[in-house]
């Protein structure tokens, strides 16, 4: 019983560290329909960024800050000065994304070398939280109510606010939203700006459970992937409920079937791609 | 000016070197170099079927070249089959695979084709990585032998060579037979004009499904002389940046040419052939030119360069016509 609890927090983590990266990603493809490719790089490139901003002797939320604010200008400065270039051209996107997730891989490995490095965890956020005989990590307590939070912000965001009511037009119908005087480019870059700064905060976040290394960004791209697939495009629930899917199937995967783990994630995407190939919360085909 | 007949003697001419090479350049090292390009040939032009020809762009079509190659070196090397047995499990659990992953695949279209190939692809990856007990894991597989078919000793260099020579032959001709029979030409017009072809009552998902078959076919050839060549394989063939280097051929050589993919193999394995030689940063650089050619060459790196020598031509000329199509960022989606 206790393996059960257990795993299934940790499968809660993991799933609200993939719910960071996949919102942002979900929404940038709903919204402009940009398979942003580098997404997983800017996870990866956010962490390493913490990651220095500690050892240069900044505090843990000091670090998710600039993580974010670096990977946000980053995202920001693709966003106006290539990708807007390429406006209309979905498939020159998706290849330029990915060139630069390329280069960002890369020169990760240049500057901070190939070894995996942990990210310290906070002081104040040690230790483990003890029910009964069960003892989990507060971080990663923490970590779920984050994701959960942002949950909420987001919903908030898209379903409250005016900005996004703007963002719900320009996904359902850009070419309508554009007529009725909706300022799509400036939306599109908030978008952007938002998601990869959600990516880069979430891999400062990341780092402390899954450290930084060589490789994190193609690990959790595909999972951002599945989780959009099974999720639907562009809707919030679909990549939350997405997540935690994923995050369930890969905890309990990795410790019952630990060589397995992998081959257990081709099952929701036959499942949902056969019978319902919008997406659990889809309204459009992906 | 090019008539028929300057054609032919340029195509004989470029079939006398491919032949005549092993007498040519006599170090092993460059006939090797010469085998991984043939390879990587035969699986570029498995993209293309898909890309150039079937308008689905594919980001995981390493997954082929890499299921292929372990099977076949598991099969002989570790589960006690024969040469020819291993083979042919081989390629027909990689077609067999490739008829599942284009049931997948093609439940969408455009970006979420690219999405789900792309995702298929890294799972097998991360199988391959993490599946250490069957697969070796990060080590790999190795222990496989090249095998005697008819005789031939395949460790020879130059026979080798003239073996992985034989399939790009057969692979072109078989490829430009399926282009040129109603099937092909019916891939090509849902790659066109998919509501038309719908509304003219092809199948369309059925035409886009046995193209992907095929592909997946020639991809599993692709890795079979992949795990001759290697007698070894590791996670690298399944990875992105395996699909990425194969879609980099076809882009660089123009999509949508029958022979475009095979120059384009050759550009990109010898650039990766001599750019490790001096720096250790090939994805840096594999980046750089993906950028490089959606900005400034979307017609791809061959066409490309002579619509530019063309535009240079206007220019001295003081003539003006517009040429050059976009072949990559049509939009397709």
């Amino acid at each position: 019983m206790n393996f059960w609890i257990i795993q299934g927090l940790n499968g809660l983590a993991f799933g609200s560290l993939l719910f960071i990266l996949a919102s942002g990603f979900s929404l940038i493809f709903g919204l402009m329909r940009i398979v942003n490719l580098s997404h997983g790089a800017y996870f990866m490139l956010g962490a390493y960024v913490g990651l220095s901003a500690i050892e240069a002797g900044a505090n843990f939320w000091v670090a998710i800050l600039l993580g974010g604010i670096a990977i946000c200008v980053l995202g920001t400065l693709i966003e106006r000065f290539v990708l807007r270039r390429l406006n209309g051209q979905p498939l020159a996107q998706v290849l330029v994304t990915l060139g630069i997730a390329f280069i960002i891989a890369d020169a990760c490995v240049w500057i901070w070398t190939g070894d995996p490095r942990p990210v310290p965890m906070p002081a104040e956020l040690t230790g483990a939280f003890r029910v009964a005989q069960l003892a989990f990590p507060i971080y990663r307590l923490f970590v779920i109510g984050v994701a959960f939070a942002l949950a909420a912000a987001l919903w908030f965001l898209l379903e409250r606010s005016r900005l996004g009511a703007m963002i719900r037009a320009g996904v359902d119908d850009l070419a309508m939203a554009r007529a009725m005087g909706i300022r799509t480019s400036l939306l599109f870059s908030a978008v952007f700006c938002l998601g990869s700064a959600l990516a880069g905060a979430g891999g400062v976040l990341a780092g402390p459970i899954l450290s930084v290394y060589p490789g994190l960004d193609t690990d959790m791209l595909p999972l951002a992937l599945v989780v959009v697939i099974l999720g639907g495009v562009g809707s919030l629930l679909g990549a939350f409920v997405g997540s935690l899917i994923i995050g369930f199937i890969y905890s309990y995967g990795q410790a019952l079937f630990p060589d397995l783990a992998y081959v257990i994630l081709f099952l929701p995407m036959v499942l949902v791609l056969t019978l319902r190939p919008t997406g659990l919360f889809g309204r459009q085909a992906i | 000016m090019r008539t028929p007949t300057f054609n032919w003697v340029l195509w004989l001419l470029g079939l006398a070197a491919l032949l005549a090479l092993p007498w040519l350049v006599t170090s092993e090292y460059y006939i090797n170099i010469a085998s991984q390009i043939v390879i990587a040939a035969i699986l570029a032009l498995s993209l293309n079927l898909l890309i150039g020809f079937g308008g689905m762009i594919s980001l995981g079509h390493a997954a082929y070249l890499g299921v292929s190659a372990y099977l076949a070196i598991y099969m002989t090397a570790h589960a006690g089959f024969g040469q020819l047995s291993g083979a042919l499990i081989a390629i027909g659990s990689t077609t067999a695979l490739a008829m599942l992953f284009g049931y997948l695949s093609l439940r969408a279209s455009g970006l979420g084709f690219l999405m789900i190939t792309l995702a298929l692809g890294q799972i097998l990856w991360g199988i391959a990585y993490r599946w250490a007990s069957l697969t070796g894991g990060d080590n790999g597989l190795g222990g496989m032998k090249r095998p005697h078919p008819f005789g031939l000793d395949l460790t020879h260099p130059a026979i080798f060579y003239y073996f992985v020579l034989f399939f790009l032959g057969l692979a072109l001709w078989c490829i430009a037979r399926f282009i040129q029979s109603g099937l092909g030409q019916s891939l090509q017009g849902t790659r066109d004009q998919p509501r038309r072809m719908r509304a003219l009552g092809y199948n369309v998902w059925l035409i886009q499904w046995l193209s992907f078959v095929f592909a997946g076919f020639w991809g599993a050839v692709a890795g079979l002389l992949y795990a001759y060549y290697h007698q070894f394989v590791s996670p690298q063939a399944l990875h992105l940046t395996t699909s990425a280097e194969t879609l980099l051929m076809v882009i660089a050589g123009g999509t949508g040419t029958l022979f475009g993919p095979v120059v384009g193999a050759a550009l990109v394995v010898i650039l990766k052939n001599v750019v490790s030689a001096y720096i250790t940063r090939w994805l840096i650089l594999l980046g750089a030119i993906f950028v490089a050619i959606v900005l400034f060459m979307p017609e791809g790196l061959l066409p490309g360069l002579a619509a530019w020598i063309h535009r240079l031509k206007e220019c001295l000329h003081g003539d003006k016509k517009t040429t050059g199509v976009s072949a990559i960022t049509k939009d397709r989606v």
